[in-house]
């Protein structure tokens, strides 16, 4: 496998760049989504990563303590410019929404009422959740191409989704499955 | 001062408990927020949880909701502002920091077996994660049949148009705001 060029981009992107990308991930995921929205804007619109280190950074976001929105923007930050580029992504992400949120706080706490957008924010979430849908269904033509991709992307949805167990349990059981299906043998290039 | 240096101690320590996400470190924000500080009640709890899923952004600045509601009982509205300022710096700072070395060693690790397989072998796995969370999220959000009914015509334009989604959430929104679902 030869070095995927999403890892050096051609040109240096800037700390602009990066937090306004961020920014459009957070201010596009009202009602949620945010994940499908990070993939739209990080692979297909800036062609930062591409789809198997985006979804794989995913689930190291997942395993690591903090928010998963937020690891994902160190790991894309850190990835394009170091320190300076996971903090640009972490404030693009947070600073405008948390100015709203204190707001809607400010206007809940003074008149005891949530803001009259629970309709809205209902049929939101809604399309919200199909974005998500729509992202299982375009990452995974790419991915689930065997029959061993398929059987752990089954069992990771029956495990979590329908089952309900919690992510680490499956991931105890799964992760080290993959990583034996996936770890290159002989003749077969690791870089 | 008390208070926020409790806001501090308190997120700042969440933070590092978070694993698998923000929301696994829920149970303990409300025990202690509202059980042990009593910064905010049950009800005011329930209601900033619904308002930090639907407002922009992760869903974790539900802190910055927390901290303004202790900083309000301190110091009023200014007071609460910086609140929340504090709760969401120190629920963001150390798992970050965390998280910013493990990228930089992953992104040394470039011609590593591991890495190689992480990318190959993690991508089917994530995807079966990810339909588990729609699963998960139309749940939380108590969707009927008219819900199920958007979500899956909205699918069906995402995959097969090139439509702006944001011009569909919004669209849902208003069928929403309308009452039709």
């Amino acid at each position: 496998m030869s070095e995927p060029p999403a890892t050096t981009p051609p040109a240096r992107i800037s700390l602009l760049g990066i937090a306004g990308a961020f920014n459009h991930v957070a201010l596009a995921s009202f009602g949620g989504g945010l994940g499908a929205w990070s993939r739209e804007v990080v692979v297909v619109r800036k062609k930062w990563l591409n789809d198997e280190q985006f979804l794989s950074a995913m689930t190291m976001c997942r395993i690591m303590p903090g928010a998963n929105q937020v690891n994902l923007a160190v790991f894309v930050g850190a990835m394009m410019r170091g320190a300076p580029g996971a903090v640009a992504a972490v404030v693009g992400l947070c600073v405008v929404p948390v100015a709203l949120i204190l707001t809607l706080g400010f206007v809940y706490f003074t008149f005891k009422e949530i803001p009259a957008v629970k309709g809205a924010l209902h049929g939101a979430s809604a399309a919200a959740v199909a974005l998500t849908v729509t992202m299982v269904i375009k990452t995974g033509r790419k991915c689930l191409t065997g029959v061993v991709p398929v059987a752990l992307f089954a069992a990771a949805f029956v495990l979590n989704g329908i089952l309900r167990w919690p992510l680490l349990l499956t991931l105890a059981i799964l992760a080290p499955l993959s990583l034996i299906w996936a770890w290159p043998r002989k003749g077969e290039a690791a870089a | 001062m008390t208070t926020y240096l409790a806001l501090l101690s308190l997120f700042g320590s969440l933070s590092l408990m978070s694993i698998g996400g923000g929301n696994t470190v829920l149970p303990e924000m409300h025990l202690r927020a509202v059980g042990g500080y009593h910064w905010l009640t049950d009800n005011q709890f329930a209601d900033i949880f619904s308002i930090s899923q639907a407002a922009p952004g992760p869903s974790i600045l539900i802190v910055a909701l927390v901290g303004y509601a202790a900083g309000l009982k301190v110091a009023g509205v200014a007071g609460a502002l910086l609140g929340g300022v504090i709760a969401t710096i120190a629920m963001l700072v150390p798992a970050a920091l965390l998280m910013y070395l493990v990228t930089m060693s992953w992104q040394r690790a470039k011609e590593s077996k591991l890495r190689y397989a992480v990318e190959k072998g993690f991508a089917p796995l994530t995807v079966g994660l990810i339909l588990a969370t729609s699963l998960v999220m139309s749940r939380a959000a108590d969707h009927d049949w008219r819900a199920y009914l958007v979500t899956a015509a909205a699918t069906v334009v995402f995959v097969r148009t090139d439509a702006n989604p944001l011009l569909v959430v919004g669209g849902a929104a208003a069928l929403g705001y309308l009452g039709f679902i």
